[in-house]
């Protein structure tokens, strides 16, 4: 048996784990040709490289097919409900960085916090007989944190992708997304609620809580562990 | 759900019990299980999707697995309903669970609804009286509250219209109507933002106009902000009395008493306090123990929003991780968001009865 460690398949986000992994004595690397995802270790022994999408990595973790996964905190707390339970942050990893933020139009300048956003979406259903709609792909973070804080009168509309192009597009009159040098939102725009963060986010190592371990298999981990950590 | 007693005794409980409501004049109703999502989002907002199962078709896209039956109850009465009625049902409503796994998210109810133009505080202590004696034996603590009256404060404050109408839009969101009422009372200082806002030589940054949202609507907001602070702060007597109601928690007698106090800074309470007080003498015809009976003057605040006078519930005080046993209230207003146009006063509860088998379960050992 050896431990699987999962790593973002493509990509900058790959490059960038690469990299923190092998400053800390571990070379991983993509085998075979540029569009075949299978990966090799060097450096530590009875580990496993499994190359998936960042955004499978949570649930892989969940189920327990990997022992060790990289991946964002945002997408770990959105797909993973109590997620505590389910993995355990090894190592924020210092890349990745990314803010879950609530933006609305930079033209709406009566709209600042949270509070103006509130009484902003009780008269924009009044006037025009829908609730304010918000653009995410981020649903279940989104709407704890407004229900949470007590806004009302919204919606959220999926956005998959492109999503602050919704705004000027008019099927949604606002947007929550990740962000990390803002760029994108000013290109469009946009502007940041002064209090509408929901998560701060980075790459990060996890261990799956769920997964099997054998005997042999925890020296492996621990060991791994070990090294990372030096 | 771990240790859930077995469907078939469910459902024998179930019937039994909508039998006794049948037995006590109500009209037995089957109800649909798909509701339409539009109702209910915007009956609840965004916040239901966190509740209930979402499925959807291409002819009537999204439908929602029901989360509970007053909605389907309110849409038979309001369609073909006799004046007054009463109406019974039996069946199972779903849950979405995303942070307990211990609780169930498909569990069966049955429930008990009173339309009825007549003797408010009768129809009241019918509702609650009938639910305890399906509940008789079990030992449980019952809590009652009355949110027409925090309404009634609300609606009696010396304040703008405006302030008023954002507070009750947020009577069942505490964290929010807390925050309107301190920014009301000028609690909290504005933010130097909001002072750039509201001066006298404010103007528009020079950006793009994009989305549906307005220029007009914009100015309208800044119009509206620069009037609410032209209105003073929410006078210090009538803020503490609003609070002290807040925190009244009491036996019933005491807490109209307390109540009647508060009274003094706010009295336009007075009227929804006679209510108590006639539901009290109501309760009491019924031989229910008033005395002992608890009132908490929040109670209902965080869970159940389309209530909006008299609300209860039955607890088993010895296992806080049991959801209520039994719960209901007045919805009046809900009524009237579904009757476009015709209202009438409505008060109900609904029973859970593998809740009482577990109960029934665990005394017998």
């Amino acid at each position: 048996m050896t431990v699987k460690l999962g790593v973002p398949s493509k990509g900058r986000l790959m490059e960038k784990t690469f990299d923190w992994f092998s400053k800390r004595g571990i070379t991983l690397s993509r085998t075979g040709s540029d569009r075949e995802y299978a990966g090799a270790v060097d450096g530590v022994d009875g580990v496993e490289l499994v190359l998936l999408s960042a955004s499978e990595i949570p649930r892989e973790l969940a189920t327990g097919r990997i022992n060790l996964g990289v991946t964002g905190t945002d997408l770990v707390h959105e797909k993973l409900p109590r997620w505590e339970q389910q993995v355990e942050e090894i190592a924020p990893m210092g890349f990745g960085h990314a803010d879950l933020i609530l933006a609305v139009p930079q033209c709406w300048y009566d709209v600042d916090t949270l509070d103006d956003l509130d009484a902003a979406a009780a008269a924009f259903r009044k006037v025009h007989n829908h609730r304010l709609r918000i653009a995410t792909k981020y649903h279940r973070l989104v709407r704890e944190y407004l229900s949470d804080v007590g806004v009302a009168d919204y919606q959220l509309v999926d956005s998959q992708g492109a999503t602050e192009g919704t705004v000027k597009n008019e099927t949604a009159e606002m947007i929550a997304d990740i962000t990390s040098t803002g760029e994108t939102l000013r290109a469009n725009h946009l502007k940041i609620l002064s209090d509408g963060m929901i998560l701060k986010s980075q790459a990060t190592l996890w261990r799956s809580r769920v997964a099997t371990c054998e005997d042999t298999h925890k020296t492996v981990l621990k060991n791994l562990l070990e090294q990372l950590d030096a | 759900m771990p240790n859930s007693p077995n469907r078939s005794l469910i459902m024998a409980k179930a019937a039994l019990l909508r039998q006794n409501f049948e037995i006590a004049g109500a009209h037995p109703v089957d109800l649909p299980l798909l509701q339409s999502a539009d109702t209910l989002l915007d009956l609840y907002g965004e916040d239901i999707r966190g509740r209930a199962y979402i499925t959807s078709d291409a002819l009537r896209g999204e439908q929602m697995l029901r989360p509970d039956f007053t909605l389907p109850v309110v849409q038979k009465h309001m369609a073909q309903g006799a004046d007054p009625a009463r109406y019974t049902y039996a069946g199972e409503v779903f849950r979405r669970q995303e942070h307990d796994p211990d609780r169930a998210n498909e569990y069966v109810q049955v429930g008990y609804e009173v339309f009825d133009r007549t003797d408010p505080a009768e129809v009241d202590a019918e509702v609650f009286a009938l639910m305890q004696l399906q509940l008789r034996g079990l030992n449980l603590r019952a809590a009652t509250g009355d949110i027409g009256i925090l309404l009634a404060a609300v609606d009696g404050l010396s304040t703008t219209e405006a302030r008023k109408t954002a507070l009750r839009r947020h009577i069942w969101r505490p964290r929010r109507f807390r925050a309107l009422l301190d920014r009301f009372s000028s609690r909290i200082a504005p933010s130097p933002t909001r002072l750039k806002l509201l001066a006298d030589d404010f103007c528009a940054p020079d950006v793009p106009q994009i989305g549906k949202r307005r220029a007009s609507e914009i100015d309208a907001r800044r119009a509206s902000l620069c009037a609410d602070a032209q209105a003073g702060p929410i006078a210090e007597n009538e803020l503490f009395a609003l609070e002290a109601l807040m925190t009244v928690r009491e036996t019933m007698p005491y807490a109209l008493e307390q109540m009647r106090n508060i009274a003094v800074d706010l009295p336009a309470i007075l009227p929804a306090l006679e209510r108590l007080s006639a539901r009290i003498s109501a309760l009491r015809i019924r031989g229910i123990d008033v005395d002992n009976l608890d009132f908490e003057a929040s109670y209902g605040r965080t869970s159940m929003e389309y209530y909006d006078g008299f609300v209860f519930g039955f607890y088993a005080a010895h296992r806080p991780d049991l959801p209520p046993i039994a719960l209901g209230g007045r919805y009046d207003a809900l009524t009237r968001q579904l009757g476009q146009g015709t209202e009438i006063p409505a008060v109900g509860g609904v029973i859970r009865p593998y809740l009482i088998l577990a109960l029934e379960e665990e005394m017998q050992k």
